[in-house]
């Protein structure tokens, strides 16, 4: 076989006995006008929510509709870049591709004047000092730095403030 | 862009797997590295190309690795016209099962012949492998098979 000769030095190699089989999807994202609303304002180093004309509720980032009542949610609404620790989680595993120094905090934040929370990263505290109701705020990239992403936000941290009361962020667990 | 128009964005999931191979395909990768192709003797005598552990017939344990090809038969093909960013070549290719010479079952590969009008059911074609340097332990170490006697 013609590649006979140069085969003697891979025959050092030993055995294979694992093959790398990588699974990668690569995909278009298209949000939606609503949640482009939400990305540009990231942009800007805003929140932006929306509110439902029918219950009041303030969702962000808005998918464009209230999920209860089924209307159009048209109203945008500046969120503050304060908000409540409701839940969180301390990561201690390590695993491939991570990019943070464990241990670290993943927290449901629920901003101010939201009606729901979403996940964010905490630092700036010991993992073991974390809690429910927990005061924070955003810390954002450089203003030059800033684009359509939630990358825009590095991190939230303890601002300070005493813990919100309980029964202020008990319907948002 | 109006500020009401939706964005648009390119993203990636991947997902780093590997796999033990275990002896039988482990050692038909080794032969692939090695620049060899590999099958395993079943329990009732045929030669299995790619190997596997146990006789898809009988269920036994197979046997002993047998060394096969370099050349073999085209089963069936299907053209690609125009290949994804996955395919083993970047310009058109058949998609072929090729039973090897001393297999008794067809291996799935590309066949690199320079059109479909330059390729038939029951051409002969042999292996064309990659560099040694660049061969790992896996079926992209095969480049693609072409028609015997000369590449298109
Ligand atoms: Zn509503």
């Amino acid at each position: 076989m013609a590649d006979r000769d140069d085969t003697a030095a891979a025959g050092d190699l030993g055995p294979v006995t694992t093959l790398a089989t990588p699974i990668r999807l690569d995909f278009e994202f298209t949000p939606g006008v609503a949640q482009s609303r939400f990305l540009r304002g990231l942009e800007r180093g805003r929140f932006i929510g929306q509110r439902c004309p029918k219950c009041g509720m303030v969702y962000v980032p808005s998918r464009g509709s209230c999920p209860t009542d089924g209307v159009p949610t048209t109203e945008d609404v500046e969120l503050a870049n304060v908000g409540t620790v409701t839940t969180y989680c301390v990561v201690n595993v390590p695993f491939a591709g991570q990019s943070i120094e464990i241990p670290y905090i993943c927290a449901q934040v629920l901003l101010d004047g939201a009606n729901i929370s979403f996940m964010g990263l905490i630092q700036e505290i010991p993992a073991d000092q974390i809690r429910m109701g927990m005061r924070v705020e955003a810390v954002w990239v450089d203003p030059d730095r800033l684009t359509p992403s939630l990358a825009s936000v590095r991190y939230f941290r303890p601002n300070g403030e005493p813990d919100a009361d309980y029964e202020s962020f008990k319907e948002y667990l | 862009m109006p500020e009401s128009e939706a964005l648009h964005a390119s993203h990636r999931l991947e997902y780093p797997y590997a796999r033990s191979v275990g002896p039988v395909i482990g050692a038909f990768l080794t032969g692939l590295r090695d620049g060899r192709l590999l099958g395993v003797r079943g329990s009732g005598g045929s030669v299995i190309v790619p190997p596997t552990e146990y006789d898809p017939d009988t269920g036994d344990d197979t046997g002993e690795v047998v060394e096969v090809g370099p050349g073999g038969v085209v089963e069936s093909w299907a053209w690609v016209p125009d290949p994804l960013p996955k395919h083993p070549s970047d310009r058109p290719f058949a998609w072929a099962l090729i039973r090897l010479d001393g297999a008794d079952t067809a291996l799935l590969h590309a066949v690199d012949s320079g059109g479909p009008d330059r390729l038939a059911t029951g051409d002969r074609v042999t292996v064309r492998f990659r560099p040694a340097a660049e061969r790992i332990g896996s079926m992209a170490d095969i480049e693609a098979f072409v028609p015997e006697g000369g590449a298109a």
